[in-house]
């Protein structure tokens, strides 16, 4: 037992470590900006006394290494400091927005796992048949497709035509749990289509792979039905690749729910990056890049964690 | 050389074929957009959401601009910036990638390192964030786009160049007394190219659709330039009428990287040799 925790622990150091260079990246990216940021902000306009007060006020007469100190305190309790664009906590302009955007991933992520890991046995199962060479296909279309094409014929046909569901996801922290699946089903289903094929190929080629091992031989020689020894004797041992690839698209997820957001009008952290982005309203854009970077890389994180308790090479060393 | 070209050729399925059919009709279509358009491609030239017509093809957009005329051009803006911007990022990734295999030690070890980082942080986020910083325009875009693509591409130069460096030839030049230069152009180089080739046909279509959905949020390319993400978005109001106007941009989109991706998935499977 002791190796496998020595790696797990190592893998957590790593992953610590790069949340640090990655905050570090993000507070430094600041600057590089050609003046400085209350330069920026006042314009070419501002008299230098006013510069150097404002500077004052926003704290960027001190060194940079305590600055970014104070601002990794500050995060770690919450506190994102103001936005630049209207005054406001942007502990309070993230936190229901976050808490949107995880519903929202989430919800994609309860349809598009248990999809995926199906057609992906369905496709090792009925291997080199028309129905694999179809899936093959549909998966290659729906990688190519953008974001925002899926969505937008999802509006056209559900929302449009026949008018199941809303084209525009809005809603609050009062709306009811059921009627938030309502309202957010068709970004789900934007979400799934896009992460689905990816997941899928790789589950039919981590059971393809193990097709040839000696067991899967035996068993077959017993005399027990494919589908049997798809499910009971390749899947098992199967799972290590197949759960770093469903973390992995989680992460993608998270990520991926930017331009969806946009598209649905959902008020979720995605959109508010990019009308900050727009706004160039750069600590609102910082607190939210740290947040989709952290999420990503714990996600990324518990891949690895992951991929190394279920390798039942490393649990159980000779 | 051309007749082993055409032996494979004639040997692809379906896909393949349809694949290189559409690549080689955008091409044609960037190359000649001024001729095959009816209308130049900021030319305001009826009234705002015009119908279908036979004047107007496919209708107008969102300030009377003659939607097929501004799709055709769009092949040129849209694929020509994502095509230089993957040259630039196979420019500067491969680059990296063969100096880190080839020099070794130190330098190899740094370069890693910045690219594990960079590539922590999801790439439509880390572009968003740069991009607030330098400014929203073309230029920085490509730049920061090929600077944050780079980092894959410098993962398989550097992996695939690990392989043919240990190689007695390598050996042999180094022991004459060549240069890194020499031996990455001579060597290295020649011997890499080929996945590097496949690679750049996934390289593109990922560039091509982080583009693509940055313009379509009114980051990437600007107006007045016609381009397919930014008239999606532009035109999206129409979605809610029922007209599909606004969706061919986005197909236009699909389709290329559909065909790229059949294309490189033969290449691929031609390469590798395997039937599953």
């Amino acid at each position: 037992m002791w190796p496998i925790l020595r790696m797990v622990i190592q893998r957590l150091g790593l992953g610590l470590l790069t949340l640090f260079v990655v905050s570090v990246i993000i507070f430094s990216s600041v600057e590089f900006l050609p003046g400085d940021l209350a330069q920026e902000i006042l314009g070419q306009a501002a008299t230098p006394e006013t510069v150097a007060a404002f500077r004052k006020e926003l704290g960027l007469d001190r060194p940079p290494v305590e600055r970014y100190f104070t601002w990794l305190g500050n995060v770690a309790q919450g506190d994102f400091g103001k936005s630049l664009a209207n005054n406001r906590e942007i502990s309070e302009l993230i936190g229901q927005r976050l808490l949107n955007t995880l519903f929202l991933a989430g919800f994609a992520a309860t349809i598009a796992v248990p999809l995926a890991i199906t057609l992906g046995v369905l496709a090792a199962l009925y291997r080199n048949t028309l129905f694999d060479r179809m899936i093959n296909v549909f998966t290659l279309t729906s990688i190519s497709f953008p974001e925002f094409f899926v969505a937008y014929i999802l509006i056209l046909f559900f929302a449009v035509n026949w008018g199941l569901f809303p084209s525009i996801s809005n809603i609050g922290p009062e709306t009811s749990f059921w009627d938030k699946v309502y309202r957010t089903m068709l970004p789900a289903i934007t979400l799934t289509l896009v992460v689905v094929a990816h997941m899928m190929r790789m589950t039919r080629a981590a059971i393809i792979n193990l097709l040839a091992s000696p067991y899967i031989e035996m068993a077959r020689l017993k005399g027990i039905k494919p589908g049997r020894v798809i499910v009971k004797h390749a899947l098992p041992n199967a799972l290590a690749p197949i759960i770093n690839v469903v973390a992995i698209n989680l992460a993608y997820l998270v990520v991926g729910v930017v331009v969806v957001e946009v598209v649905f009008v959902y008020p979720g952290l995605g959109q508010l990056l990019v009308d900050s982005v727009s706004k160039r309203d750069i600590t609102v854009v910082q607190a939210s890049s740290l947040v989709f970077a952290a999420t990503y890389i714990l996600l990324n994180l518990t891949a690895d964690v992951l991929s190394i308790l279920t390798n039942p090479r490393l649990l159980h060393p000779r | 050389m051309l007749i082993a070209v055409w032996k494979e050729l004639k040997k692809a399925p379906f896909t393949a074929w349809f694949g290189i059919a559409i690549i080689l009709s955008y091409i044609i279509v960037a190359f000649f957009a001024p001729v095959l358009t009816p209308y130049g491609e900021t030319q305001v030239v009826g009234d705002e959401y015009a119908p279908w017509t036979s004047e107007f093809l496919l209708g107008t957009d969102n300030i009377g601009r003659d939607m097929l005329s501004r799709l055709l051009y769009g092949a040129r803006n849209t694929v020509g910036i994502a095509f230089v911007t993957t040259c630039l990022a196979f420019f500067i990734g491969g680059m990296a990638g063969l100096i880190a295999s080839t020099v070794g030690g130190w330098t190899d070890q740094i370069l890693s390192r910045i690219v594990d980082v960079l590539m922590a942080i999801p790439q439509l986020i880390f572009a968003l964030l740069l991009l607030t910083i330098v400014g929203t325009n073309v230029v920085n875009m490509i730049l920061i786009i090929a600077l944050l693509d780079s980092t894959r591409v410098f993962r398989l130069a550097r992996a695939v160049a690990t392989n043919v460096v240990v190689m007695d030839f390598v050996e042999v030049a180094r022991l004459r007394g060549e240069g890194i230069w020499w031996l990455i152009r001579h060597e290295v180089l020649p011997n890499s190219t080929a996945p590097l080739i496949a690679e750049f046909g996934l390289r593109f279509c990922f560039v091509f659709l982080l583009i693509a959905a940055l313009s379509f949020l009114g980051l990437g390319i600007q107006p007045p330039t016609a381009d397919w993400g930014s008239m999606v978005r532009e035109n999206a109001t129409l979605i809610t009428f029922g007209d599909i106007t606004p969706l061919l941009p986005a197909a236009a989109i699909a389709l290329l990287t559909v065909a790229v991706n059949f294309v490189v998935d033969w290449m691929l499977h031609a390469s590798s040799g395997l039937k599953d």
